[in-house]
């Protein structure tokens, strides 16, 4: 068990912020942007004004803007988790078939997801829990394989239990498609030669980060403070 | 030809052991006429395709709770909390599809494609079974057409001869379901005279509608 430096102990809300804050500096202007349900969807709340990104929504929405207020909700506007949400101007809606060809067809600049396990390899297991939980993969296989770029945003263990991996031992939902993974201890960037930890939130040690994670990170010289 | 039906005329084709096709995502452009429809039949043993079974008491969570789907192919059913639990206890049997999958794996019954090749699911357990083809040095799964025996579709606004027009997100599967079942029944919020629906916003021509019949609100 790791023992934090004192007073490191972060509150899961803003464990939550600081992941978002830090996915949401990933995008670029016109990127179009699919989140996954959960720690992802608050990503665009972080979204800086000074450019313009699209979200997608797998059930057939382009230009999904944020939830929407209650009383305000609106009939058949929802995004993929059920949730009511709002629309940004220029939005546009479409049929599952076409919704999949943007995300299959490589439309969709990057898409952010939750894991239950992630590996040095860039595999991700997301979907089930063999004899446990089978929620199933809804869109999450077509979008690891589609989107041009994978972020995975998550906490680092859960609850204490490492999830990132030399190798995932539960169900992939991709093989060797994560770019990305943003937890809020790290950065970390998967390679050809493994995971490269590219920032650190300064509230950690290095050794604190490798000892919450099986696969070896490595260290470049140029190791950045994490930009929240 | 006269489409217009009650739900218990349109449903007179409906028997146990059929496949049927539900259009709808989490319950929004789903037809819950219908579903209530085939509740009231009590038609059982069914073999139910849809993107996911909704939540206890809406869409297709209602057939889950009556006991009367023997099969299930969908690409989630984590907001059901049902269906997980007579998956586990073996009174379901739950074929999971990648969404994007489900979805082209029913338009290519409608298109007339004897499958199609996605990257999708390489290097997971959805490959299990299935042929895979590599093209220009990327491997894909072979994936085959699901075809149904009925369709049950959902429709803002539905004209006599079947033309329809689908409400923002309500259109999700229904265009998709609409070309890929022996019969094709349309539940609509609203009916309109032929010509109400501007010709440039006919979603689904009326063409692969069988019935019509008019739903809730």
């Amino acid at each position: 068990m790791l023992l934090l430096k004192e007073g490191n102990k972060l509150d899961s809300a803003y464990i939550k912020e600081i992941i978002s804050k830090r996915v949401a500096k990933e995008f670029k202007d016109g990127d179009v942007v699919n989140l996954g349900i959960g720690l992802p969807t608050m990503v665009a709340n972080y979204v800086s004004k000074d450019i313009d990104v699209v979200f997608q929504s797998e059930n057939g929405i382009i230009g999904i803007g944020p939830s929407a207020e209650k009383g305000q909700e609106v009939k058949n506007l929802v995004n993929a988790g059920g949730v009511p949400i709002t629309l940004m101007p220029g939005a546009a809606f479409f049929d599952s078939a076409d919704s999949f060809g943007i995300i299959r067809g490589g439309h969709v600049d990057a898409t952010v997801l939750g894991a239950l396990q992630v590996d040095e390899k860039g595999n991700l297991a997301n979907w089930m829990i063999p004899g446990k939980k089978v929620p199933g993969m809804g869109g999450a296989m077509d979008l690891v394989v589609g989107a041009k770029k994978v972020i995975v945003a998550m906490t680092h263990t859960a609850n204490g239990s490492i999830k990132i991996l030399k190798e995932c031992d539960l169900p992939l939902t991709a093989k060797e498609q994560v770019n990305l993974i943003v937890t809020e201890m790290a950065v970390m960037e998967v390679t050809k030669e493994g995971l490269v930890l590219k920032e650190i939130n300064p509230k950690y040690t290095i050794e604190q980060v490798q000892s919450l994670t099986e696969a070896k990170l490595t260290i470049p010289e140029e190791l950045e403070v994490m930009k929240i | 030809m006269k489409k217009i039906k009650t739900i218990e005329e349109a449903l007179e084709c409906a028997k146990d052991n059929m496949s049927i096709m539900i259009g709808g995502f989490l319950g929004v452009g789903t037809p819950e006429a219908l579903i209530d429809g085939l509740i009231e039949k009590e038609v059982k043993n069914l073999t139910i395709i849809s993107n996911d079974t909704a939540f206890l008491n809406v869409g297709v969570g209602k057939l889950i709770e009556k006991k009367v789907v023997k099969k299930l192919l969908v690409s989630h059913i984590g907001t059901n909390p049902e269906t997980g639990r007579q998956m586990n206890s073996g009174e379901i049997e739950v074929e999971l599809i990648p969404q994007g999958t489900l979805a082209e794996r029913i338009r290519a019954v409608g298109a007339g494609l004897g499958g199609f090749l996605t990257h999708t699911g390489i290097g997971t357990l959805v490959e299990e079974g299935k042929q895979k083809i590599e093209i220009d040095a990327k491997e894909y799964i072979l994936e085959l057409p699901i075809k149904a025996d009925i369709a049950l579709v959902y429709g803002s606004k539905i004209d006599k001869k079947g033309n329809i027009y689908y409400d923002k997100a309500a259109r999700n599967f229904n265009p998709l379901m609409a070309s890929a079942a022996d019969i094709v029944i349309a539940e609509a919020e609203e009916i309109v005279e032929v010509g109400e629906i501007n010709l440039n916003d006919v979603m689904t021509p009326g063409i692969f509608i069988d019935a019509i019949v008019k739903g809730g609100k």
